[in-house]
């Protein structure tokens, strides 16, 4: 039974040892025969070498492509003495020879041993055919795209029959589109029938973008009267949809502003909003986050490298906490001293914020401080015609994602149920056994800790300096103001609308002049409803 | 009318300082042109400068505190109104230096030249009077003043939301300011001046005579305030200070009230700004930095808001306190000013003059409590004998 067992596991063994050595010798006869046929280009004029080439473009082979292209750029040459071809490249008086089929490194030679295979446009124009055949058919879809690529940025009527086998045998969606996108650009340029121009053109036009805009300008210039109509029609086509784009590209930015101004607003909005606390030094907590950020990565990059792209998940709870119990030692230290005198509060915390920010300049120094980007944030991708990048994509989610949370904790929690209590009626909520003056602590030091994550995020995408938190006061307090106190969702409209009205603003007034028409509209807009967009409805009349 | 108006204002207190202001602005520019540099009484320049400017800040503080001193508003946006009057002095002094610039452009200020422009502005018009820039540089703070309040009393915008907006103003003007194409120098402001009213602007003269300037304009400031405040206009001003709702339902028109003061509060600190840039040399944008206007607020609580003398005293000894500061220990002054904030407002709410005064009253009464008793005492002495 074993003996059997073991003669079986031989047997297959032997067979899988034939299989490979036969494999192996194919390859080895291929290579060889490849050898033969580039040896072959040393010896022959530029029209056998042109039959050559095309020879070897029919093998399909992509080890040639590094000889094509060496004797394309006339760094094949051939040694006298066997006749054998390299790839060279200059080392001092002699040549580092690189073996032509394996590109294996192949020693030295003198200068003189060796003999330049000469070449010419016409050959070169072969070679450049061959090559775009060969790396059309690539396996790898990388070098068929870029191949594709590279025909379509230089398209001509010689690539067309390259391209017509190759679509034929592409199977990947992205090549095939840009390989048809070329093949148009491609038959504009030829002198193939108007039917077959028409129907390029449409192509061109279906997929958009700013390069089928220049290539049928190009085309343009040059059609003839039936084909004008045609592409002229394509043209406005094309420009009609890059304007919506542009249209869409400025939404994006104007809900990527409205995410940060959520951020920065909306611990304000539980400050002022749901206390009545008006905190001037919400924006330093916003920077006091950031500066944690900025501490965190620099441990990470002296201690633990590897750990970089954690960062701002390691400093997000960080942040939050140093900034919660900074807000908490200015609740208990200075604000619960001053509760119903808003004017005095506001004086208060704008001193406490001076402190802060010269604190900071005093450890940091005034200087940016440079915080990286992990690698899932930067970058961009295309979108149509919108370019996004990470960052943006992944602040707007994650302001939405705070702002969420906070609303759970507002109205699903019994802390979020205490704080609104507090908020609507204060004595009753006392006489009801709440302990007013932990909720009000406990709110003001969530309101500064959401403050403190804003800053993880905006160290993203600002400079971080002492004077990171003064650019967003105003802004967040017009938010806040606009959307209406006291309440969460107006603090989110308010956000994008303001966010999206500057971007939209911005082209036809610039950035400054639109930023003064939006305080300006604001302004004016407080004197329609003073309470925000959502007012709270009460009967009370204002002390 | 007037005159009983003037005399209501004078007070003790007011006296003695308008009368200590008016002296000052004799004597000071006396020790400073008349006795020789050695002299053990001698006012260098620069002191004269200085104490000049600490007199347009008090001019500014004080306009403020007739805004929430006395009737609750508290505005985050002074500053604009400063750098406003500021801006319309500085146009005057531009036009006057004429052909003098490096451009030697006799019409267009040097900037104007930079950017290539080809003419005056139309608002460029008429500045180089200096009664028109005068003028301007009290009505164009009033009619923003009166505008702003207008839209923002009307519709009840108070409290907080009063100085959200007023700094939104302020940070707006700063905006605007900042791009060259508004006219008024951009980023660089108005500068490089050479003289006004045909004296040299560097001049001890020119100096001595702006101080004086100076502290009559204040001097003049605070008797037209006290005025304002002791009239039967200033009582109800206090009532809306302290029970606005109240005073509606009296049945006074409390937006009126408000829009007033708001904008008699912006004419003065226009006034201080056009005073204020001829001694500095300069104005820009900077000016309009919200910091700026909260940092004006603090040296009227330092002083005693509600009192007619504390910002004065409270601007001069902040700015006094920060020139020494920031000359011995630069680092430290943010911390000081901020400490001050949060002092004055825990600990010290009526501002220096106010709890001063708040000291004497009570040891007034605690003596009158004491004389009281000690009659008792001896009306009761001969029961006890007997």
């Amino acid at each position: 039974m074993h003996a059997r067992l073991i003669h079986r596991f031989l047997q297959c063994l032997l067979v899988a040892f034939c299989l490979t050595v036969t494999l192996l010798a194919t390859d080895l006869r291929a290579a060889d025969d490849l050898r033969t046929m580039v040896n072959a280009l040393g010896g022959g004029n530029f029209q056998q070498n042109q039959k050559q080439v095309e020879a070897l473009a029919k093998t399909g082979d992509p080890r040639i492509v590094p000889a094509l292209e060496a004797l394309s750029e006339g760094d094949l040459y051939q040694r006298k003495a066997d006749g054998t071809v390299f790839i060279v490249k200059p080392a001092g008086s002699n040549f580092t020879l690189i073996d032509a089929v394996t590109g294996d490194a192949a020693g030295e030679e003198a200068k003189a041993a060796l003999e330049k295979i000469k070449v010419n446009n016409g050959l070169r124009r072969t070679i450049r055919a061959a090559l775009g055949g060969l790396t059309l058919m690539s396996p790898d879809t990388g070098v068929r795209l870029q191949a594709a690529n590279t025909i379509l940025r230089t398209p001509s009527a010689d690539a067309l029959d390259g391209l017509d086998a190759a679509l034929a045998a592409e199977t990947d969606g992205t090549v095939r589109a840009v390989l048809e996108k070329a093949r148009a650009a491609s038959v504009l340029v030829s002198d193939r029938p108007v039917d077959e121009k028409k129907a390029a053109v449409a192509t061109v036009v279906e997929t958009g973008g700013r390069d089928s805009l220049s290539l049928l300008s190009a085309a343009l210039a040059t059609a003839d009267e039936s084909l004008r109509p045609d592409i002229e029609a394509g043209i406005t086509k094309i420009e009609d949809r890059q304007a919506l784009w542009a249209a869409g590209q400025n939404v994006w930015y104007g809900l990527s502003l409205g995410s940060v101004l959520l951020l920065a607003a909306i611990g304000l909005a539980i400050t002022f909003g749901v206390m009545g606390i008006i905190n001037m030094a919400h924006g330093e907590m916003v920077m006091l986050g950031a500066y944690t950020t900025f501490v965190v990565q620099q441990i990470i990059r002296t201690s633990f490298p590897g750990l970089f792209d954690w960062s701002l998940a390691i400093a997000l709870p960080l942040a939050f906490l140093v900034t919660g119990v900074v807000g908490l030692a200015i609740e208990r230290g200075i604000i619960r001293f001053l509760y119903g005198r808003p004017l005095e509060t506001l004086l208060a915390t704008w001193g406490v914020s001076l402190i802060l920010q010269q604190a900071v300049r005093s450890i940091f120094g005034p200087t940016n401080q440079e915080v990286g980007n992990p690698s899932w944030m930067s970058g961009a991708f295309d979108l149509g015609g919108m370019t996004i990048t990470w960052n943006r994509m992944w602040i707007i989610v994650f302001s939405l994602a705070v702002f969420a949370f906070l609303l759970f904790l507002l109205k699903r929690t019994p802390m979020g149920l205490q704080m609104r209590a507090v908020t609507q009626n204060r004595r009753m909520a006392s006489s009801m056994g709440i302990r007013t003056p932990w909720v009000d602590a406990l709110t003001f030091a969530l309101g500064s800790g959401i403050a403190g994550i804003a800053g993880v995020a905006l160290s993203q995408i600002d400079n971080v300096s002492p004077n990171l938190g003064q650019g967003y006061i105003i802004d967040s307090f017009m938010v806040v103001v606009f959307g209406g106190v006291g309440n969460l969702w107006g603090t989110l409209v308010g956000a994008f609308t303001l966010g999206i009205l500057n971007k939209f603003l911005e082209p036809y007034a610039g950035a400054v002049l639109g930023k003064i028409l939006v305080l300006v509209l604001i302004i004016l807009f407080i004197q329609k409803r003073p309470r925000g967009l959502f007012a709270l409805k009460g009967r009370a009349v204002e002390a | 009318m007037i005159t009983s108006f003037v005399l209501k204002a004078l007070d003790r207190n007011i006296v003695w300082v308008t009368a200590l202001l008016l002296v000052i602005a004799a004597l000071v520019p006396a020790l400073n042109l008349m006795t020789a540099p050695d002299h053990p009484l001698h006012i260098p320049t620069y002191i004269v400068s200085l104490v000049g400017k600490y007199l347009t800040y008090a001019l500014l503080a004080l306009a403020l505190d007739l805004v929430w001193g006395f009737c609750g508003i508290l505005s985050l946006g002074h500053a604009a109104f400063f750098a406003l009057g500021g801006y319309a002095m500085g146009m005057y002094l531009m036009r006057q230096i004429g052909a003098r610039g490096s451009y030697g452009n006799p019409l267009l200020p040097d900037f104007m030249v930079f950017l290539n422009w080809k003419e005056l502005p139309w608002f460029w018009y008429g500045f180089d009077m200096f009664w028109f820039a005068a003028l301007m540089a009290v009505l164009v703070p009033g009619l923003l003043g009166f505008v702003f309040g207008w839209f923002a009393f009307r519709s009840r915008v108070n409290g907080v939301y009063l100085s959200i907006i007023t700094q939104a103003m302020t940070f707006a003007l700063l905006l605007a300011f900042f791009r060259n194409d508004m006219g008024f120098g951009g980023n660089n402001g108005l500068t490089d001046f050479k003289d006004i009213l045909g004296f040299n602007i560097q001049s001890n003269g020119t100096r001595s005579a702006l101080f004086a300037a100076s502290a009559i304009a204040l001097a003049l400031s605070l008797v037209i305030t006290s005025g304002i405040v002791r009239s039967k206009y200033g009582k109800v001003l206090i009532g809306v200070r302290d029970a606005e709702s109240r005073t509606r339902f009296l049945g006074y028109r409390v937006e009126h009230m408000k829009l007033f003061a708001f904008t008699v509060s912006a004419m003065m600190a226009g006034v201080a700004g056009a005073l204020y840039v001829p001694q500095v040399g300069i104005i820009n944008p900077g000016e309009f930095e919200p910091a700026n206007s909260i940092e004006v607020v603090i040296w009227t609580a330092v002083g005693g808001r509600g009192t007619l003398i504390g910002p004065i005293v409270g601007a001069i000894l902040v700015n006094g306190g920060k020139s020494i500061f920031t000359a011995a220990f630069p680092e430290f002054w943010l911390f000081a000013l901020g400490g001050l904030f949060v002092v004055v407002t825990l600990f010290l709410p009526r501002g220096i003059v106010g709890t001063a005064r708040q000291v004497i009253e009570r040891r007034r009464e605690y003596r009158k409590v004491r004389q009281a008793e000690a009659a008792r005492a001896i009306a009761a002495e001969p029961q006890a004998a007997e």
